[in-house]
């Protein structure tokens, strides 16, 4: 039976009729048309799938649509877009941290959470932060390299 | 990689909870859902009916001078930050750092942890070792299980079906107290190997006393290790040999396929050296 979920968004509210199986990933993606996190491995392993939740790095194939009633979902588009990209975004073109793109939106959001949290991270804690999002091409020099180097400016 | 079809409840007290989990005989409670939500994935789990105990008001911590307290659905990265088990519990929250990655952190929490009972877990290992306990409701009222009745196979406990684990409760860590949590897995944030918790008192006269131990990733429950440190060690951090020993004893308790117990003896030694390395400074436990 399917149910009425109301969100906030990106700072806009939104109100979607989902089924409790469909995950917020789903939601997100297929009624919202937020395509930014994709679609891995949806058992919670890659990270492609990670938006904040409440402001907190959350996967969103592992919570269901219906679990987020009230709640404030942030995605990558709130971060920038192809006219104005965020720094971080600016900077992992900078520093080659991506090949494919397809980890890239959740590496960078978790990226910006983390600087959130922690403006000035030592490269250890940049590569603790971004383990659980897994990258196949680049081999994560770059993205660290990125990451650092948007933490290592003056604010 | 899709569940298949549930209905889905959010109840907003533990009676209706546990009326909610009791009427469906394939019913299952939903905290943070990062173990449930993969197995569902798979359909190697399919529950009819998902009860979300997010609403019941079941997160918190508190710490008094004997007891730790908390509630079944806080999540592992308060567990991480709270500065109250820091100081009470050092052990649960160098645990609960090693969970997963911080996207799992955000949402998992220390009671679906251990009714999930995966024996490659860290919070049962911690539980066992730690000597705690969980308080349990269903409609038949409350009662207390404590760690070592609570485990009884792979994913399997003895909660009962339509009991819901509201608390947890950890003997809060004295001033001469020390812990440590070791594990090892193949990659960050993976599943560990192997991993052992540790806690441990430095005596009057200054020689390490174990209070628990417990291994996980070795066996189908966290195995108790506590007999096989046995007591009095005198003090690890002047001995090879006795880090040496604590090694010997556990790799050989363990058993089995030689990497896996070799692994653990090593990890049981590091764990007693650091324990006992934070027992000389009380306050700083989980530097």
């Amino acid at each position: 039976m399917k149910q009425t979920v109301k969100l906030n968004v990106n700072d806009d509210a939104a109100e979607v009729e989902v089924e409790p199986r469909e995950t917020l990933l789903d939601v997100l993606r297929e009624q919202l048309g937020l395509t930014g996190a994709h679609a891995g491995c949806e058992q919670g392993a890659c990270g492609a799938c990670t938006v904040m939740l409440d402001g907190e790095v959350t996967r969103s194939c592992l919570i269901f649509a219906v679990q987020c009633e009230s709640k404030r979902i942030t995605t990558i588009e709130h971060f920038g877009s192809p006219g104005a990209l965020h720094s971080m975004m600016e900077s992992f073109r900078r520093h080659h941290g991506l090949q494919c793109g397809f980890c890239t939106p959740a590496m960078v959001l978790t990226a910006i959470a983390l600087l959130e949290e922690s403006p000035h991270p030592s490269e250890p804690e940049v590569r603790t932060a971004l383990a659980g999002n897994l990258c196949r091409c680049t081999g994560y020099a770059g993205i660290v390299d990125a990451v650092l180097d948007v933490a290592e400016r003056p604010e | 990689m899709k569940p298949a079809p549930f209905e889905y409840v959010r109840p907003a007290s533990v009676a209706e909870a546990v009326a909610a989990v009791a009427s469906d005989e394939n019913a299952k409670l939903i905290a943070g859902g990062q173990s449930l939500v993969p197995l569902m994935a798979m359909r190697l789990a399919r529950p009819t009916l998902l009860v979300d105990v997010n609403d019941l008001g079941l997160d918190g911590v508190d710490a008094t001078v004997d007891t730790v307290r908390i509630g079944a659905c806080t999540r592992h990265r308060r567990l991480e930050r709270d500065p109250a088990i820091a100081r009470a519990a050092p052990l649960l929250r160098e645990a609960a750092g090693l969970i997963g990655y911080p996207a799992i952190r955000t949402r998992g929490t220390i009671g679906g942890s251990l009714a999930h009972a995966d024996p490659v877990a860290e919070l049962p290992a911690v539980l066992v070792a730690a000597g705690g306990s969980v308080i349990v409701r269903s409609s038949r009222g409350t009662r207390e299980i404590a760690a070592a009745d609570l485990f009884t196979g792979f994913l399997e406990t003895t909660l009962a079906r339509d009991e819901i684990i509201e608390e947890v409760r950890l003997p809060a860590a004295g001033p001469r107290h020390g812990s440590a949590f070791c594990e090892w897995a193949p990659r960050e944030g993976d599943f560990a190997f192997a991993g052992i918790a540790v806690t441990l008192e430095r005596d009057p006269d200054g020689r390490c006393v174990v209070l628990g131990a417990a291994a996980c990733g070795v066996g189908s429950v966290p195995v108790d290790c506590s007999e096989w440190l046995g007591g009095t060690l005198g003090e690890p951090t002047a001995s090879a040999a006795l880090v040496a020993e604590v090694a010997r004893v556990v790799r050989a308790g363990v058993g089995g396929d030689g990497d896996r117990a070799e692994l653990s003896g090593l990890l049981a030694a590091r764990a007693v050296y650091r324990a006992f390395a934070r027992s000389a400074h009380p306050g700083e436990a989980a530097a």
